[in-house]
């Protein structure tokens, strides 16, 4: 095994010269040559503007969508390699609104991923209330509730639950509170900062908002327009004197310009 | 005569009537059903095959109901006098209702839950059987719905190609030229009709998720 291969294993998530377009029109690419590296364990936050790209950046993980040019790595191996079907039970995925299925009851959007693995009823029982309580929802009252009888910061934690049941090392997260109402989102975003402390995930978490990437993120990588155009640990992050990062930055004097 | 007496009188003739209406009725949806239900299923993933299913589906759509009795006769296996023709012709006509429903239903699942299902590891097929039927469920009984109610309609002129049912009654009066005889044929249709689409509604709100 050479040197560059043996480097790629340290990390969970790997993008390598990447570029995506769409119908084959290279002229207009949603992403464009990023490479970036995601550590194991590491919470990293892509910011950006809507249509910047973050959101396609976090599909070509889970292979959703598949680069046009470059190669995604996860768990040091090309996605293009990987079942579909096998990399995507193994990686957790939350969006907004959570994307619960109405027409199963919290119990079993939670087992969604352990049932189609055939875990025996017993062991989805037991897994499904320990991550209501992880989520600090009863599992007494909530098991066999339908998701439109929850609130949307509950609906949200279900979410969060339903990904992380089948123990993946990876999560993704499209900007998971983003149509919560500003106390509830700011009372998920504590919480879940706590919850990822402890749990040791691999996190990739989109957002257009700044304080969130700031409060969350262990590393902020900004796109504008499909382009990585800087990467970096919170404090230093506010320190970079990109017009982009200065654009985001300014949002956080004003108070109206983040709660949209 | 008035349409009452001759309802007295001929009762039972009614009656057998309307069971032969009926049964030409549930065997023609059965059969459309489990051609439209599954078809629907298979054009959701097929766009090429959608256009061309859809397509043929409108045009049976547009043949007036008694030509297509016609058509249909000379037609070998199919064709010929009487109830088999009657059912070919029948299953053809519900086709569009079932088939643009089913399709309606199974792709107007909210693209959130099917991002969602698809980033989870759910398989086409799986999301097909586990997401999109469930959720589309109540739009694909809302088709069978209205094609039941064209079905119990058409099934009556389906008697001008010797099929019987309740046609037999409205074309008989006709050639008759008395109210009466056609009320008897007409009246238990329009009561069929209805009563199916009462039964079918309450089911399609049942099995509606909100």
């Amino acid at each position: 095994m050479n040197a560059k291969t043996a480097a790629r294993l340290d990390f969970a998530i790997e993008f390598r010269g990447v570029t995506y377009y769409i119908n084959d029109i290279p002229a207009r690419p949603i992403v464009s040559g990023v490479s970036l590296t995601i550590s194991r364990g590491e919470t990293l936050v892509l910011l950006g503007r809507s249509g910047s790209g973050k959101t396609t950046l976090l599909k070509l993980i889970n292979r959703m969508l598949v680069p046009s040019e470059g190669q995604v790595f996860v768990e040091g191996r090309p996605t293009t390699e990987c079942n579909p079907i096998r990399l995507r039970r193994g990686i957790g995925y939350v969006i907004q609104e959570a994307g619960l299925f109405p027409h199963f009851t919290i119990a079993e959007n939670i087992a969604l991923v352990p049932t189609l693995e055939k875990w025996d009823s017993v062991r989805i029982a037991a897994r499904v209330d320990e991550l209501l309580r992880l989520v600090s929802l009863d599992p007494a009252e909530f098991s066999t509730r339908y998701p439109r009888e929850l609130s949307g910061g509950q609906r949200q934690r279900v979410g969060v639950a339903r990904a992380l049941a089948a123990d993946p090392p990876i999560l993704l997260m499209d900007e998971p509170f983003g149509a919560l109402d500003p106390v509830t989102r700011a009372e998920l975003q504590r919480e879940f900062s706590a919850l990822t402390r402890r749990l040791g995930r691999t996190i990739v978490f989109v957002t257009h908002d700044i304080r969130e990437a700031l409060l969350l993120g262990q590393r902020i990588a900004l796109l504008q327009a499909g382009h990585l155009v800087a990467l970096a640990a919170p404090d230093d992050f506010l320190h970079l004197d990109q017009r982009e990062v200065q654009a985001f930055t300014a949002c956080l004097d004003s108070s109206d310009g983040v709660a949209s | 005569m008035t349409p009452w007496n001759f309802f007295q009188s001929h009762r039972s003739e009614i009656f057998y009537a309307t069971l032969d209406h009926l049964t030409l009725v549930v065997i023609a949806m059965a059969l459309a059903i489990a051609i439209a239900v599954p078809l629907g299923m298979l054009i959701v993933q097929h766009r090429r095959l959608r256009t061309i299913a859809l397509g043929i589906a409108s045009v049976f759509q547009t043949i007036p109901s008694l030509a297509l009795f016609g058509f249909l006769i000379p037609i070998p296996f199919i064709g010929g006098i009487g109830r088999r023709t009657a059912i070919v012709a029948l299953v053809l006509y519900a086709q569009l209702p079932i088939l643009r429903n089913t399709y309606v239903g199974l792709s107007g699942v909210d693209p959130a839950i099917l991002e969602a299902a698809e980033a989870m590891g759910m398989t086409t097929t799986q999301i097909l059987l586990r997401v999109r039927l469930p959720l589309g469920l109540s739009v694909i009984l809302a088709g069978i719905r209205t094609a039941t109610v064209i079905t119990i309609g058409v099934a009556t002129i389906a008697a001008a190609i010797g099929a019987g049912g309740l046609g037999t009654f409205i074309f008989r009066g006709v050639a008759m030229v008395s109210d009466a005889v056609i009320l008897a044929g007409a009246v238990p249709a329009a009561l069929l009709a209805i009563f199916a689409d009462v039964l079918l509604g309450q089911l399609e709100r049942a099995l509606k998720v909100v």
